[in-house]
């Protein structure tokens, strides 16, 4: 209960800083991409302030074992930079650069009420699940399946 | 380079990054997860998990943060200029693509990089140059 009081609060917290940063606007995202037109450097500054904030929280979370409420420290343990990691970053950045949706700022404007954004994050995910029957189809023999394993990213 | 002074925000963007921040810190430090938001969806793929309350709890506070934010204040400034054809693309491609990535622009670009990860920091520059590179080819090149 208390996790998942957390976890609310986190995400709603989230929310609105996209909503104040500006990013939950996929114009404003485009307007960052946009390094050959006018430019706005604002997602710049979004990564800076969270970046600064996440620098201490995460260094005090990796000495720790468990969490404030005593949950195991489930931090990522993947080290490879394989080609995996960059083929996927780079159809999720053809994704992002068409139309400036990354998954955060889709939920928060599925909030306000945008269709255009339910259209979206149902089309992603039928893309999460697309990508999971790819894993199924390719890994059946091997032990456990990747799309348990990055699950846990 | 011109730099779009009208639209760049930059003290509202770094507040708003400021209480991304604290998102995922609260998260990490009492929920033990790192706050990236595709790996959150995703995992909701799986219903009977034990980590699906939380997951939905994350997502439904995402949710919800408009709605409040309307009320206290005003609607929140979001303008989708494309159509349904290229939504539908790019939702699908931003699905496996996270996937295949395992991350997204919260997970890589804000966590991993919090945490000094060489990985996120490769893939969170993959992603911006080659969302840079779509803007410019369908802005400037198509456009």
């Amino acid at each position: 209960m208390n996790k998942s009081l957390f976890a609310f609060a986190a995400g709603f917290l989230f929310g609105v800083g996209l909503i104040v940063s500006g990013m939950a606007s996929p114009r404003k995202v485009l307007g960052f991409l946009d390094v050959a037109g006018a430019w706005d450097p604002s997602l710049a500054m979004v990564m800076v302030g969270a970046i600064a904030v996440g620098l201490f929280a995460f260094a005090r979370a990796g000495r720790r074992s468990t969490s404030l409420l005593g949950a195991p420290m489930q931090l990522p343990t993947t080290r490879d930079i394989d080609r995996r990691l960059v083929v996927g970053s780079a159809l999720f950045g053809v994704g992002w650069g068409l139309v400036g949706f990354c998954p955060g700022p889709a939920l928060v404007a599925l909030g306000a009420g945008r269709v255009k954004a339910l259209v979206f994050a149902v089309a992603m995910l039928a893309g999460m699940i697309v990508f999971e029957w790819i894993e199924r189809s390719r890994g059946e023999g091997r032990g456990t399946s990747d799309a348990e394993r990055v699950v846990a990213d | 380079m011109t730099i779009d002074w009208i639209a760049f925000t930059p003290w509202w963007s770094l507040i708003g990054g400021i209480l991304i921040g604290i998102a995922a810190a609260l998260l990490v430090l009492f929920n033990g997860r790192v706050a990236g938001i595709s790996g959150i969806v995703a995992g909701l793929l799986h219903p009977r998990h034990p980590d699906t309350a939380w997951r939905i709890a994350f997502v439904l506070g995402l949710v919800v943060a408009p709605i409040v934010y309307v009320l206290l204040d005003r609607a929140p400034m979001i303008v989708i200029d494309a159509g349904y054809p290229l939504l539908v693309a790019a939702g699908l491609l931003v699905g496996i693509g996270t996937r295949y990535g395992a991350g997204c622009t919260s997970g890589h670009g804000v966590c991993g990089i919090s945490r000094l990860s060489p990985r996120s920091i490769v893939a969170t520059i993959v992603f911006i140059v080659v969302g840079m590179l779509t803007v410019f080819v369908m802005r400037h090149a198509l456009g």
